[in-house]
Formats: structure tokens, sequence, C-alpha cells
């Protein structure tokens, strides 16, 4: 397994019990009988902490799914899932709130700015909602690390859809949560500004020792990724290290020809 | 999360403007209510002190039927020996007598100056200079018969100048004065429009026949000696018809008399304010819940970054409040500047009350802000309650939807069972005869409410079939426009059901009215049909005055005039209750026919002393028939001892009698005010036009009294009806004017909504006349559902009211030429609506609308 050159501190977190464990869930949508569509048959794993795990399936693989049930924003039929070490299954809606403002981050393919807000209103509006006191420091570092300190004042409408998603993952790291989802990152961008954000991901995860999961169709995202799942018909069919687009590409074809 | 919320407006503004108009309209009556009314009553309240102002104690007359709070003055005045008594003790510095009446100046042409009405006032210098509110501008005091002082708007107003000669009217013919003088009441530049004629005592006395009488006296104390002890001196020295007030306590009571008056038209006008606002808070909460059916996105996102379900209400609820609360202030101002630019309009036409300044209390300002502030916050529960049931996955599914109500599932038993509540109210409301005035009034007005939300709830439901059956026009007509339109106003059943909801409300309760008036109209006309046999009738000018003996006389001596019989008309007590009392003559058999139960056409003729005839619903409820005895207490403090002759068959639409009639003889013997409120007569040769132009010109130097036949009796009564009716059709229309802000702001979010869908049909060959049309159909097909929905509940509501008044005479009867015009006006009211929305969807960029996420 190829490693990519880490922090320190963020080497100590890859020490740590895994953030995000999933036990044999199962997510079926409709009714029982013909409408019935299992997305999900039964999917194990544990997301390793300081790690970028990217999640790949053809459409209809049960990737968004599983990303879903992961964060929190969608409940299995049956298995368990656990963030931080609590089983949300049986957290209530207050619960789980508290559980999202704490450990969990999102970046959207639609961005999913609010269009009133400034680029910075956007960024601490996770603080905002929690109550918390702004870390000054860490939202300066932050809007340095994205490029966009000049940009601050914009609305998300006057923008590009790069400066709108840097925006988007300064807004899901300024909590620090404990595991950041994105959704997608580059499918509403083109290549050249997909590739800036894609590195922007990555060096989060290498600078921050952000534990990341992404879910994506794009084989040259996933080549960032410390570990690649690749899902087909609601299973994990291949579990691979970092790998090159490449054989991502490769590995795609043959799980989708299955 | 507040900034989420006050941003959230800003980038809203067209929508937080249109949401606004809602609340604006409606406090903008409550405020304006307000400010006119405090305005008329501090007038009033300065013109109150001004008469008393040099005074310390006032004895006035005393109404033996009221309480000891009561100003009558119209009550008997007391006899003058009363000052000797009064003057005579030693607490009395000095006191002086006067009379105060009515009196119509009348103008060069003959015509009453001012409407007719005016105040007559005696003046009795020296004596009285000390307390007579007024005061001389230029000229004399009047002396003697011949001479009269006016006020100086009047003056101004007619011409006048000392010196020159202008006509009166006391209880008797125009006589001619010269003008000795020009007054001023105290401080006061109008009294409202009325005139005022000052006589010396003397010829007062005599003109309002109260000779050796006073209708009031000032009392100023000696030194030393207080209001209320000089209180307890006068009051043991008064007949019963007198009592005695400190001036500050007799000012008060007789500004609170016209204050409970103004008082009433203030709710009257307030509850319009009600209706209006009750309109808006449709128009919020459905405004409310399209933006947060197209924020479902944006809710999940929040969630999704930690937003709790209480902030997500909150953020809601606090968008409201903050356009409840700005779009109050901005109505509160509204109102204010309808309350000065109705007070300058009345002075323009000649009803200017006494410059007191605009009066914008701080209970106006807070009343106000409230409620607005409030109704916006009870309309944005609902949708805020969505808008937490938004699931955070919503946040990156396509085209995010509101998840349906909880309550969805039963929404069709709970809008029933609301509408059946609403009518059981309404139903023990309106014939509950046993219930207390009050609960039956409060059912009522639960019931209504509750009968338009049920309504609005069960209203999704019929959206389908009405739009198939209104829009069918549309759909043939119009094109594939018009099928689009026709289609689009069924795409969200809710959405365009609360919106015609907000319509139907001002078209139910102008359906109602317009139902009601033409019930009271018929039943009206048909009690005047059967009564009425004379050939003319003379009626009073103006709202409150009354018709003279001097005239009655003088119609009596009018060559051809055979018969004449004035009804005079008064109150009084009996078996514990207010009733009614009238005096009648020898002739009335001849001029009114009434049809009797018991007795017969002879019984007014011979009522003598102490007869009386009732009519049939008093005698049932006492339990009378000839023979009964009837104590009637008279506001004199009389006590008649009655013996009834006769119980007559009363119309249902009403008759110019009260509960109990006697003979004029004895009503004037137990009477101070000899009111005629009406006196009929008839004719040689019935109506003619030379009779008409006889007894106009017999009577034309009295100004009281206008000379009608029966079918202008009917008419100007029925006219009156139609003036009330369509004020308040213009009150409604407020309210139809707020639900017209709903259509608009449902069509403007309806057209952001569909921006790529416009593009896509733009795209493929829609001209932009084309979408202009879709949009207006829309329109229009959503106004003619309210305007049916309204016009069904309105009917509805009439005839359980007509029903319950069908012992009045009201029928139920469909005005269809009025709801005909209703439909217009809604139709109209579509169109108007779509013209704004219509033109932002015909103007869009195809290319950036297809691009639209």
């Amino acid at each position: 397994m190829e490693t990519t050159p880490i922090h320190e501190e963020a080497q100590a977190r890859v020490l740590e019990a895994p953030v995000v464990t999933a036990a044999g869930v199962t997510r079926r949508y409709g009714v029982e009988g013909d409408t019935c569509v299992k997305a999900l048959r039964g999917v194990s794993l544990d997301v390793a902490p300081g790690k970028l795990t990217a999640v790949m399936g053809p459409s209809g693989s049960g990737k968004s799914t599983l990303m879903h049930i992961l964060a929190g924003l969608d409940r299995p039929n049956e298995g368990n899932v656990s963030i931080a070490g609590t089983d949300i299954g049986a957290l209530s809606d207050t619960d789980l709130t508290k559980l999202r403002r704490e450990h969990i981050g999102f970046v959207f393919q639609f961005f999913n700015l609010l269009p009133m807000l400034t680029a910075e209103e956007n960024i601490v509006l996770p603080l905002d909602l929690a109550g918390g006191k702004h870390d000054r420091g860490w939202v300066a570092e932050l809007t340095d690390k994205i490029g966009l300190s000049d940009r601050l004042s914009h609305r998300p409408a006057e923008l590009s859809g790069g400066q709108q998603q840097r925006v988007a993952i300064a807004r899901a790291l300024v909590s620090r949560p404990t595991v950041m989802f994105a959704d997608e990152p580059t499918g509403n961008l083109d290549s050249t500004t997909g590739g800036e954000i894609l590195e922007l991901l990555r060096d989060s995860v290498t600078s921050f020792g952000q534990t990341t999961v992404m879910v994506t169709h794009d084989a040259h995202a996933a080549e960032i990724a410390d570990r690649v799942l690749f899902l087909a018909d609601g299973l994990i069919v291949k579990d691979r290290g970092a790998s090159s687009a490449h054989e991502i590409l490769e590995t795609l074809e043959e799980v989708s020809g299955r | 999360m507040r900034r989420v919320a006050l941003k959230g407006i800003l980038g809203r503004k067209l929508r937080a403007t249109l949401t606004g108009f809602a609340i604006v309209l409606g406090v903008a009556m409550v405020s304006g209510s307000f400010v006119l009314t405090d305005t008329i009553n501090k007038s009033l309240g300065t013109i109150f002190a001004e008469s008393y102002a040099a005074s310390d104690v006032v004895v006035s007359p005393r109404d033996a039927l009221a309480g000891e709070d009561s100003a009558d003055t119209g009550s008997a005045p007391f006899p003058d020996s009363v000052l000797a008594d009064v003057s005579a003790l030693p607490e009395v510095e000095a006191a002086s007598g006067s009379i105060e009446d009515e009196a119509t100046l009348v103008g060069e042409n003959g015509s009453p100056i001012g409407g007719g009405m005016g105040i007559a006032l005696s003046v009795d210098p020296p004596a009285d200079e000390q307390f007579n509110p007024l005061q001389l501008v230029a000229g004399a005091w009047p002396r003697g018969s011949e001479e009269i002082a006016v006020d100086k708007a009047t003056a101004e107003d007619q011409g006048l100048a000392v010196g020159d000669s202008v006509g009166a009217a006391a209880d008797g013919p125009v006589e001619t004065y010269t003008v000795a003088g020009i007054v001023r009441y105290g401080s006061v530049e109008s009294l409202g429009g009325a005139t005022i004629a000052a006589f010396d005592l003397a010829t007062a006395q005599q003109l309002f026949d109260k000779q050796n009488q006073f209708d009031f006296i000032r009392v100023a104390a000696a030194e030393g000696v207080s209001s209320q002890e000089l209180v307890a001196e006068i009051r043991p020295l008064l007949p019963e018809t007198a009592q005695v007030r400190t001036a500050e306590a007799q000012a008060d009571t007789e500004s609170e008399e016209t204050q409970s008056e103004v008082n009433i038209f203030r709710y009257f006008l307030l509850g319009f304010g009600g209706i209006a606002l009750f309109v808006g808070s449709f128009v919020i909460a459905n405004t409310l819940s399209i933006t947060v059916a197209q924020r479902a996105r944006e809710l999940a996102t929040l969630r999704t970054l930690g937003a709790s379900r209480r902030q997500v209400l909150w953020s809601v609820v606090l968008e409201a409040v903050v356009v409840g609360v700005l779009a109050s202030v901005v109505g509160l101002f509204v109102g204010l500047g309808i309350a000065v630019g109705l007070n300058a309009l009345l002075a323009a036409t000649g009803i200017d009350l006494p410059e007191t300044g605009i009066v914008f209390s701080t209970r106006t300002v807070v009343v106000s802000l409230l409620v607005g502030t409030l109704i916006a916050l009870l309309a944005s529960l609902r949708p805020a309650l969505r808008a937490t049931r938004v699931p955070p996955i919503a946040a990156v599914r396509e085209g995010a939807v509101l998840p349906p109500s909880r309550l969805a599932k039963f929404g069709l038993a709970t809008a029933l069972a609301v509408v059946v509540v609403a009518i059981g109210l309404l139903a023990f409301g309106v014939f509950a005869d046993g219930a207390e005035t009050r609960t039956r009034l409060l059912a009522i007005g639960v019931g209504v409410l509750l009968l338009f939300i049920g309504v609005t709830l069960v209203a999704p439901r019929l959206v389908r079939p009405l739009a198939a059956a209104l829009g069918a026009p549309a759909a043939r007509f119009g094109g594939s426009a018009g099928r689009l339109a026709r289609d689009n106003s069924t795409r969200n059943p809710a959405r365009t059901a609360s919106t015609a909801a907000a319509l139907m409300i001002g078209i139910a309760l102008v359906t109602f009215v317009s139902l009601l008036a033409q019930g009271l109209k018929s039943s009206f006309a048909d009690a005047v049909d059967e009564l009425f046999v004379a050939d003319y009738s003379l009626t009073a000018e103006g709202d409150f005055g009354s018709v003279s003996d001097a005239t009655v006389a003088a119609a009596r001596e009018t060559p051809g005039v055979t018969a004449v019989s004035a009804i005079r008309s008064g109150e009084g007590r009996a078996f514990g209750g207010t009733v009614g009392v009238n005096g009648v003559d020898e002739n009335l058999s001849a001029i009114i026919d009434m049809s009797w139960a018991e007795g017969s056409a002879e019984v007014p003729a011979q009522l003598g002393a102490d007869g009386a005839f009732v009519n049939d619903d008093y005698a049932d409820e006492h339990d009378l028939g000839v023979g009964s005895r009837i104590e009637l207490k008279t506001p004199t403090g009389e006590v008649l001892d009655l013996t009834v002759e006769g119980v007559f068959a009363e119309p249902k639409g009403g008759s110019p009698f009260g509960e109990i009639a006697v003979s004029t003889a004895t009503f004037d013997g137990a009477y101070a005010e000899k009111e005629n409120e009406w006196a009929f007569l008839n004719m040689e040769g019935g109506v003619t036009d030379e009779n008409t132009a006889t007894l106009t010109e017999a009577l034309a130097t009295f100004p009281d009294a206008r000379v009608e036949t029966r079918d202008e009796f009917k008419a100007t009564s029925i006219s009156d009806i139609s003036t009330f009716v369509n004020l308040l059709y213009a009150l409604l229309g407020l309210s139809v004017l707020v639900s017209l802000f709903g259509i608009v702001n449902t069509l403007v979010l309806s057209v952001f909504e569909r921006t790529r869908e416009l593009g896509m049909l733009r795209a493929i060959g829609m001209t932009r006349r084309q979408v202009r049309r879709m949009i207006r159909q829309e329109s229009v097909i959503t106004a003619l559902i309210g305007a049916t929905l309204g016009i069904v509940v309105g009917v509805f509501l009439a005839f359980l009211v007509t029903q319950a008044l069908s012992d009045e005479g009201i029928v139920f009867a469909i005005p269809v030429g009025s709801l005909v015009v209703f439909v217009l006006v809604a139709i109209a009211a579509g169109m108007l609506a779509a013209i704004f929305p219509a033109r932002r969807a015909s103007k869009l960029n195809v290319l950036e609308a297809l691009q639209y996420e």
C-alpha cells in the first residue's frame, strides 16, 4: 500500500479506532415485492481516521445511499452505523443534530451555499448554528487555505463554481469535524476546476489529518484517495488502497461488468 | 441563524414587500380608526369643556328614565325658579340660566345651511357674560326678537356681516333676523359643521316654547367654596327634573355620551381592519408555505450543517415577525396619513372638527404594532412547523419537496370536522334564542372564522373540479396557453386553494351583505306598501331632526289637504324595559292602513287620556289584550296608567310605531319634546303634480320637512340602506385588495419556481404574449375559484341569518345582478393581479431560464 506523507499529529490519529463503522447495513426502498429496490444488501466497513476513503461504483450501485447512511442522513433497514463511537440508529433528531454539529462536515455536488450569505458568513455558519465562539485563527487559516481571503464578502452568486466549492469545503472544515463527507464534489465542475478542488481535499486530509469519505464516479477523483471502495448492486465488491486512475477505471469496468 | 432569517428577507425583498402589503393595509385600517376616532373624541371633549369652562357647577335637566350618569339634553327644561333658589345660596357667587336647543339657519336660496344641523343658544348679557361659552367676534349681542348672532364659520361661509339678514327656523317656520353680532364658541373654530344661532334669553325661551324655564344653569362658587360642597348645597333645592354636577363632571358625562357613539364607530371600523388582517394572515401563511417549499433544499442544508429543528422553526417565524413589524410600522403611519386625510376631507366638506390637532396616542402605536406582528407570527406557525419537517437528506436530493404535513392523511376529515363545528356554532349563534346575546355573537364570530378556515382546508380537494369547470372557457378559447393555465392552476391544489381562500373571505362577506341588504329592502318595501295609504309624507330633513308642529299646522292649513296626522315619538319604561312610545292623533287610520289583531281602525281616534294601543309582538311578550293595564314612565318622571284599547299586527318589515302608542294629548302631557318623527297627509284628488306643487310651495318656509309621495318615501329610505351597504362594500374592498396581493405573490413565486419550464416553453415556440396570457388566465381561474367559494359561503351565511330573521320579514333573496358584478370584479381582480407576474414571466431570458438550476 502506498503511503502519503502525513503530519505527525495526523499520524497519531491514524492509530486511533475507526471513526465511522457500518455493520451489515441494508437499505430497501419501496414496499416488499416488485417495486422494492434493494439499494444496499449488507454492507460492512470501517473508516480509518486521518484517511481519505473514496466510494466508487456505477450508477445505481448504492454508493450515494451508503454515504447518506454513514452520515446519518438516512437510516438503514438493518445493521448498525456508528460515528465517533456513537450508534446513530438509536439517536433522536435532537441528538443526531448535535452529532452532526460536532462530528460531521458536508461537501455537496451542488455546493449548497446559502445565497443570501457572504462567503465568510457561509463558512462560519456551522459555528453560528452551534452557538459556539469563532476560533478566528482557525477561520483565517482556512480562508487562507482555500485562497479566497480577498473574496470573503462576496455572495455565492458572485463566485465561480470552483470558488463556491472552496467555500463549501471551508464550511465543512470549520467545525473540525470527526469526518467530512463529500458527495460528488467535482460532479458539477469542469475538469481543471475539479482538479483544484481535489487538491484542496487531499491537502486538508494531509495537513489537518481530516478524515474524509468521498463518493464519486470519477476515477480521477478517486485517484487522490488512500483507499477506494467499489460498490456494485448494493455490496462492496472491491476494497483497494490508493490507486491510479487507470487501475480504478479497470476495476470499475470489472465490477460493472459482473 | 438569526442572520440566515434576516438576510433571507433582504435576499427576497420583493416577496417580503408583497407579503408586507398584506399586513400594511389591515394595520393601516386599525391605526387609522384609532387616530380618527381619538381625534374626534378629543375635539368633542374640547367643545364640552369649553361649554362649562367658566362654571364651577352646572344644573341640567334630568331624564327620569336614566340613571344619575345620563346627560340627555333632550330632556325637559326645569322651571326658572331654580335659578332664584340657587342664586340665593350664600355659597353662590353668580349663576345664570340658559336655553340650548336646535335651530336651522337658512341661506338666501331658502335651503338649510350646514345640512340643517345647527344649535341654538341663549345669551343674556350682562348676567351670563362670565359663563357664556360664546365670545363676540364682531358687532353686539343680539337683543329682542328680531336679532340673532351667528358663528364666525357660518358667517364667513355665507358672506354674512353685521347688519345683514338671515333666516332661522326654531320650532316654527323660518323667520328673518338681523345679524347683530358674529360669535365664536370659546377657542373652538367650528362645531363639526353645525351652525350656531344665538338669541337673547327671552327670545330663545319664546322660540322653543320654554317660557319661564331653563335648560342649564351655570354657577360660580363663592370664594372658599369647593365645587363638591356647592353641588351638595344645590342638590336639595332641585325638582325631580333637574340635576346638579360639578362643571368637570358635566363636561365629562356629556362628552362620554357622544364618545360612546364615536366608539361604536371605532369598533365598526376596527372590525373591518380585523377582517383585512385575517385575510392578510391567509396571504402570509400561503406565501410562507410556498417559500418554505421552495427553500426545502436550503433548509435541509442548514440541517446538515447542524441546525436543529427549533432553529429552523425560529428562522421562519423570525422572518415573518420581522416582516410583520416592518409592515406594521408602515401600516401605522399609512393609517395616520389616512386619518389626517379623512380629517382634511371632512373639513373640506364643511364638517370640520374643532382644531385640536391629530391625536396619535401610545395605545394606537402599541395596538397597531402588536396586532400586525401577532398576525404575522400566527400565520407563520404552520409553514414554520412544516419547515422543520424537511429532512436533512433533502439537501442532496434533486427536486427536493416538502414532506406532506403529518396531518395530511387526516386532512379531509379534519377539514370537514372544522366545517361541521363552524356550522354548529353558527346555527347555535343564529337560532339559540334562549342564550345570551354576547354568547351568541361570540359563537357567530368564531363560527364564521372557523367556516372560512374549514372551507380553506377542504378547498384543495375542490380545486381540480372547480378549475376544470371555471377554466373551461380558457382552455377552449385560450389555445394551448389557456390549457396550460388551467393545468397549472391544478398543479399544486393546496397553493391555489389557499390563494383563492383569501379572496373567498372578501367575496363571501360582500355577498352576505348584498343578500341581507336585498332582504331588508324588500321587507321594508313590503311594509311601506302595506301601511302607507296616505298621499304624502312629511319626513324630517337630516338624520336627527324632527318635523315641527308648526310645519304640521302649515300643512293642515294648505288648501286641498283633507287629513293630516303626525306621529310623535319618544322613549319610556314599561314592564322593566325600554320601549318606543308614540303619540298619534285621530286621523291616523286615514293615512296608515293598520291591521288590527284586537280592536279596530277606530281605536286611534278613541284613545282618550289613558288609552293605548300596542303592537302584536309586545302584546304577546307581556300577554296584553284589550283591557290590560300598562304603567308607562316617561323621561320627565311622569307615570302614565294606560289601558290597552287595541293590538295592531305590525308588518314584518316594521312600522312607524314603537311598542306603545297613546294619544297626542297624553303624549304631550308626559313628554318635554313634542317631536314628530313623521307626518302623513291626504289631499283632495290624491297625488297629482298640482297637489305636490301646492304642498311644496306651502311648506317652502319650513326647512325641517321634506314632502314625499309613497314611492319617494320608499326610495329615500331604501337609498339610506344602499348608502350604508356601499360603505360596507368599500370597507370590505380593502380585504379584497389584500387578497389581490396574495394572488400576485403566489403568481410571482410560481413563475420563479417554473423559470426553467418557462424557458423551455419559450424555447419550443411560445410567444411572450402567450406566456402573459397563460399567467393571466391562471390568475383569473384562481380568482374565480375564490369568487365561487366566496359566493357559496356568503349565500349560506345569508341563508342562515335570513332564516333567523324571518320573523322580521327579512326574506332570502338572491340579488343575481350583484353576484354577477362580484364575479366580474373577481375576474378583473385576477387580471390586475396577473399584470406584474405575467410581465416578469414574459421577460425571462430564454437561455438563462433554461440553465436555471
